[in-house]
C-alpha cells in the first residue's frame, strides 16, 4: 500500500517509538501514583517527554505542557475551560469540527457569540476580518494552523498580534502542523497550543495534549485522581495536575517522546522540506492534467504537505475507493469534517479527494500517485 | 520495617514538579532520592525528595538557584 492519508494519521512510525511503546508496556507501573521503579519509570518518561514538546514549541514550562488523548480533548478543555457565559470568540472557516462543535455547543449553552472569518475559493482567511472582528469584547481567538482540507497555513504570529492588541487569547489547533511545520509559542503568540501525537509527531494514537502559557486560566472539566492532595474534595490548581484528573496514557506517551527524539535528530525544517517537496512534485503534475480540479492557494511560501483534489464530476468517495482497490492508494474522501471550508470552497455536494504527505514517503510513491490520477482522469 | 532515621523530606505541588527536581538533582548529583510522601506531611499521596539532613542548605541553594519550586521541606524520622 502507498500511504497518502497522513493528515488523518501517520501509518508508518519511526521503529523506535514501536520499541518504546513495547517496552513500556513491559516496564512502567502508573506515572504518579507511587514510588515504586515501575511507577517511578512511568512518571519519569512522561515528565521527559513534557520537557521535550516544551522545547519543540517554545512553551516556557515543561509542567504547562498538558497530556490528552488527542487534539480534539485538548481543544474541547481549552475552549470550555476558557470561555465563561456571555463570552465573544472569534473563530475561521478553515476549522474543524474538533474547534466549532465546542463552540457551537457553547454559543447554545452559555451564550457564548461567535465572530466567523470567511475564507474565499481558494481556503484563504480574509485577514482585515480578525481586525474588525475581534473587539475588547473578544475572550478568545480559537484558529488551525493550518486547514486540514487544503492546507493552507494561517498566519499564526499576524492573528496573534491582532488577539492580544484586544486583550484576548490565542488558542491554535496545530492538529495538522506539529512536528512537520516549525511552531514558536512566544515568536507567533500562542497562549494555548493544542497538538495530537499521531500525525505529523509520529507518535501513537491516544497522545496528545496542549501547552499552555503561563497566567492562562483553563478550568478543568474532569476531575478526579491526581496522585496528589487525595483528601482535598477539589482537583489540585497546579497545571498539568489541573487537567490531567485519571491514568495517563503513559504507554503511548513514552512513544511519543521517542518520536520527539527522531524528530529533534531529523529536525522539523528538514521533514517541512522533504514534505513539501513530495507535495509540489504531486501538485505540479496533478493540477496540470486536464479534469483535475485542487483546491487550496499553493503560492503560499508554507503550507501544510496536502493536496486535496476533485476528478471530473465523480463523487470524491469513489475516486478514493478506486485508488485503494485498483491501485493500493491510500487518501481520503468526503467531508474531512470541516464543513464551513467545503462551503468555501464550493465541495459540499461530493466531498474531495485528500492526498497527505509524510517524511516515510518517496518520490516514487508520489509519481505512482500521479500516475493514478492522470489514468482516472482519463476516465 | 526499616529503623526511622531523621531524613530531609522535601515535598511538590505536583508529579511534574517532583519530576523536575528530580532530574534536576540526579543531573547535579545532588543527595537524596524520590520517595511516597510520608504520613507526617500528609495523610494524602504524592512523591517526595528524602536525602539527609546534613543537603538541607545544599538542596536549597541549588534549587532556589534554579528556580524550582517546592511545597515544604522539614526533618522528619522516617
Amino acid at each position: 500500500m502507498i500511504y497518502l492519508d497522513n493528515a488523518a494519521t501517520t501509518l508508518h512510525k519511526p521503529p523506535q517509538v514501536i520499541d518504546a511503546v513495547v517496552r513500556a508496556m513491559t516496564a512502567m507501573g502508573n506515572a504518579a501514583r507511587g514510588a515504586h521503579g515501575g511507577a517511578l519509570e512511568a512518571s519519569r518518561a512522561v515528565y521527559a517527554a513534557r520537557v521535550k514538546l516544551a522545547k519543540l514549541f517554545g512553551c516556557p514550562r515543561p509542567d504547562h505542557v498538558v497530556f490528552t488523548a488527542n487534539s480534539t480533548e485538548a481543544l474541547n478543555l481549552a475552549i470550555s475551560g476558557i470561555l465563561r457565559p456571555g463570552d465573544h470568540a472569534v473563530t475561521t472557516d478553515c476549522e474543524h469540527n474538533s474547534v466549532l462543535r465546542p463552540l457551537y455547543r457553547l454559543e447554545e449553552e452559555r451564550g457564548v457569540t461567535l465572530g466567523i472569518v470567511p475564507a474565499d475559493r481558494l481556503g484563504r482567511v480574509d485577514y482585515g476580518a480578525f481586525e474588525r472582528l475581534v473587539g475588547p469584547q473578544t475572550r478568545a481567538v480559537v484558529c488551525t494552523h493550518a486547514s486540514n482540507l487544503t492546507g493552507n497555513v494561517l498566519d499564526l504570529a499576524r492573528i496573534g498580534e491582532i488577539a492580544h492588541r484586544q486583550g484576548a487569547l490565542l488558542v491554535v489547533d496545530a492538529s495538522q502542523t506539529a512536528g512537520a511545520i516549525p511552531i514558536d509559542m512566544e515568536a507567533m503568540h500562542i497562549d494555548v497550543l493544542c497538538f495530537t501525537g499521531h500525525k505529523g509527531l509520529m507518535g501513537p494514537q491516544g497522545t496528545g495534549g496542549l501547552c499552555i502559557r503561563p497566567g492562562v486560566e483553563i478550568a478543568p472539566w474532569k476531575v478526579g485522581g491526581s496522585g496528589v492532595h487525595s483528601y482535598d474534595r477539589h482537583q489540585p490548581q497546579e497545571y498539568p495536575t489541573r487537567l490531567e484528573a485519571g491514568t495517563l496514557n503513559s504507554h503511548g506517551i513514552a512513544g511519543l517522546s521517542a518520536a520527539l527524539d527522531f524528530i529533534s535528530e531529523v529536525g522539523v525544517t528538514a521533514i517541512e522540506e522533504k514534505e513539501c517537496a513530495l507535495m509540489d512534485r504531486f501538485y505540479r503534475a496533478v493540477s496540470a492534467t486536464e479534469g483535475v480540479t485542487v483546491y487550496g492557494d499553493f503560492s503560499q511560501a508554507r503550507r501544510s504537505a496536502i493536496v486535496t483534489l476533485n476528478i471530473r464530476d465523480y463523487d470524491s468517495a469513489a475516486v478514493s475507493d478506486e485508488l485503494s482497490e485498483s491501485y493500493g492508494i491510500a487518501t481520503r474522501p468526503g467531508a474531512h469534517c470541516a464543513p464551513r471550508m467545503h462551503e468555501a470552497l464550493g465541495t459540499t455536494d461530493r466531498g474531495a479527494v485528500r492526498f497527505s504527505f509524510s517524511w516515510f514517503n518517496t518520490e516514487d510513491e508520489v509519481d505512482a500517485a500521479i500516475r493514478a490520477v492522470r489514468e482516472l482522469a482519463e476516465g | 520495617m526499616r529503623e526511622k532515621k531523621p531524613a530531609l523530606i522535601v515535598t511538590f505541588a505536583t508529579t511534574a514538579a517532583a519530576m523536575e527536581a528530580e532530574s534536576f538533582c540526579l543531573a547535579r548529583q545532588l543527595p537524596g532520592r524520590i520517595i511516597p510522601v510520608p504520613r507526617e506531611i500528609t495523610a494524602g499521596c504524592g512523591l517526595a525528595w528524602k536525602a539527609p539532613p546534613e543537603a538541607e542548605a545544599q538542596l536549597t541553594d541549588a534549587l532556589r538557584e534554579a528556580g524550582l519550586a517546592w511545597s515544604a521541606m522539614q526533618v522528619l524520622e522516617v
